[in-house]
């Protein structure tokens, strides 16, 4: 058993608690955190059941291409470099302000900065957002 | 928020406007209502009756999208009873004199015959707020999803500024944020016109800075926004949209559009944890990690700084988003050869006045509060001690508008949309627990008694809903919450997408769709 103290992934309460993780390493269950100044040992009914969609067989797990209209399993290698190529083609045609950005609500700090980072300095283009308006 | 979530605990009065706040934030909600069993008095504001109003000393129901015309009236009972703190407003603000002129008409009885509030309440909120030091004010997306939500979180901080509710424990203007990092996007810079931090694009020395770490030249020209990267999509001059985490096929507004404009990509490349919507249009699907798979941070509404930290390892080839950001940008000829999230924190520091004392080591167990300026620093509870970061604080005089959409003889409804206390967003994650599905299964209109009468329907039964650009079908729900005429619908749900019949009108300034007003039509089908 392994108890990791984290931050909930849903509302913007920000409640933390503790992700069980069995000795395979999969997500069991939730213990709220008592001494959290949010939380303080509380959790919605939403936070109590978070590690069930983190195990949904549904979850991606290889990069996909899209090849005569389906979606195909591809290795990293090949869907980074396709990625790569058509982005580095677009904008050799039309420029960088032809590209757009969604980043994510539901990313890490890290993560937003690193795409805001990706747009502006590897693409040329503040052509960035996020949902915080939906 | 301006203030913390703690200080809820510290306020005589607490407003909430437009926050279904037991159902979206419940862990806040509940601190509310512990508040109220303490003495707390408590205000609640929406044209929906939610549970929170079943607690309140004061329950306010006016239309939908009369937000300023109720703020204004406040206001004006506000100057009329000479009940504010002068102390404040010759100290701290500016413009008074503009807002004086602005509300004049907004007499009680004027109010009334625009919001349906009667006269008396208003009088008896405005009241109780502006008579206590020690009032907090919450809001949520009721008053921001309009093509007037800039002036209604303008007239807002009208309210907290007229009566001196700022800059101290227990008050403040606190927006609730409805997802567990939007404050942080906001704060990385994941926005149009300015870069972390609030830093905006056109400060040539912010620019500077920026420059000299990433080692390139920034375009300083502002971006387009959500809803305009999809116009444009439309119109044709975007041609590659790359997505990370995001399901705007159902989360934005009139979605027959925003499929249509995603037709015309030359390029769509979605990042996500699940075969969303919106990644089954993409041409390239790049699998990522959840948050029990990686290390980071979120902020929550009250600006804390909270670790996030990897329980599971990602599933199958699946990789954490920042590792396959790294990837692609070295792979386009740009190095990112960050080793670990604690490394790309440091950067944002550097990069980062606000963010500036934050460090993996001291964020720990609790977290810290921006502002935090320097590593000795404790975080900031509330803002706007001394003083407000911009200097004084500017009354905004305006008018009420209407909303863009209302309803008339074709479209007889006025439907607004938002959430459920079950499922969350576009409901790709609670869709997949089942107690939560157990709860709230499907896609339902919440309808007035009297209405269902009228159309036909009775509780359960399927009815079509359309608006000019689209039509659902969903279950009806008899509700005693919502005045005849006024009906409501979830978004989260996939079959029966609320957002296919919404309205994609803006607000000028913040750009924010009307997702709380559009007219709809209502028929029984078999």
């Amino acid at each position: 058993m392994n108890e990791v103290l984290t931050t909930c992934p849903y509302c913007g309460c920000g409640c933390n608690f503790y992700l069980i993780a069995d000795r395979d390493g999969e997500i069991t269950g939730v213990i709220p955190s008592r001494e959290h100044p949010v939380s303080q040992g509380k959790l919605c009914v939403k936070g109590w059941n978070v590690h069930e969609f983190v195990n949904s067989p549904d979850r991606l797990s290889r990069p996909l291409i899209k090849e005569s209209g389906t979606l195909q399993e591809a290795t990293w290698d090949e869907a980074l470099k396709k990625t790569a190529a058509k982005l580095q083609e677009i904008i050799k045609k039309y420029g960088p302000d032809a590209v757009g950005f969604f980043s994510s609500a539901k990313c890490t700090n890290e993560e937003n900065f690193l795409f805001a980072k990706f747009a502006r300095a590897v693409v040329g283009t503040n052509n960035i957002d996020h949902c915080a308006r939906l | 928020m301006t203030n913390s979530i703690a200080d809820i605990a510290d306020a005589k009065v607490i407003l909430v406007i437009g926050s279904n706040t037991t159902e979206q934030h419940p862990v806040i909600g509940s601190k509310i209502i512990e508040a109220v069993e303490h003495g707390a008095k408590l205000i609640v504001i929406d044209p929906r009756r939610i549970p929170l109003a079943n607690f309140a000393d004061i329950y306010l129901q006016p239309k939908v999208g009369t937000n300023v015309a109720w703020l204004n009236g406040l206001a004006h009972v506000i100057i009329e009873e000479n009940i504010c703190d002068h102390d404040f407003i010759a100290d701290r603000t500016e413009n008074y004199r503009e807002l004086v002129k602005m509300v004049k008409k907004y007499t009680p009885q004027y109010v009334q015959d625009i919001t349906g509030i009667p006269a008396d309440d208003l009088v008896r909120a405005a009241r109780l707020y502006a008579n206590s030091d020690r009032a907090m004010m919450f809001y949520c997306m009721g008053i921001t999803q309009f093509t007037s939500g800039t002036d209604n979180v303008r007239t807002c901080a009208n309210l907290a500024m007229l009566t001196g509710n700022l800059g101290k424990p227990g008050t403040g203007v606190n927006p609730l944020r409805g997802q567990n990092n939007v404050q942080g996007a906001c704060d990385m810079g994941a926005l149009p016109n300015v870069l972390t931090g609030y830093q905006r694009l056109e400060d040539k020395e912010a620019r500077h800075r920026f420059e000299q770490v990433w080692q390139v030249e920034l375009p300083a020209k502002t971006g387009l926004s959500l809803t305009e990267m999809i116009s444009n999509a439309a119109e044709g001059k975007l041609k590659c949209l790359y997505i990370m985490g995001e399901n705007p096929l159902i989360s934005d507004p009139d979605l027959n559009h925003v499929r249509e404009a995603f037709e015309k990509l030359e390029l769509l490349i979605v990042q996500d944890i699940f075969l969303t919507e919106t990644a089954s249009m993409a041409d390239i699907v790049l699998p990522g990690a959840c948050f029990a798979e990686k290390d980071g941070t979120f902020t929550n509404t009250e600006r804390r700084v909270q670790r996030v930290r990897q329980a599971a390892l990602p599933k199958g080839s699946a990789r954490e988003d920042w590792r396959i950001i790294s990837a692609l940008a070295c792979k386009m000829g740009y190095l990112m050869g960050y080793e670990s999230p604690e490394e790309i924190m440091e950067e944002i520091s550097v990069l980062t006045p606000i963010y500036r004392g934050i460090t993996y080591h001291r964020l720990d167990k609790k977290g810290i509060q921006w502002p935090c300026p320097h590593e000795a620093h404790p975080g900031t509870k509330y803002l706007h001690k001394n003083k407000f970061s911009s200097g004084k604080g500017k009354f905004h005089a305006v008018d009420y508008k209407k909303p863009v959409e209302l309803p008339d003889k074709e479209y007889p409804f006025l439907l607004t949309t938002g959430r459920t206390a079950y499922q969350f967003h576009t409901a790709t994650m609670t869709k997949r627990v089942a107690v939560l599905l157990r709860e709230d299964p499907d896609g339902f209109i919440e309808i007035n008694a009297e209405d269902a009468k009228a159309i036909g329907v009775r509780e359960g039964w399927p009815v079509e809903v359309s608006s000019s650009r689209g039509r659902v079908i969903c279950r009806v729900s008899i509700t005693d919450s919502l005045p005849q005429g006024t009906v409501f619908m979830p978004f989260h749900f996939a079959e029966s997408a609320a957002n296919l019949l919404t309205n994609s009108a803006v607000d000028p300034v913040a750009k924010i769709p009307e997702y709380k007003v559009c007219a709809v039509r209502i028929r029984g089908v078999d």
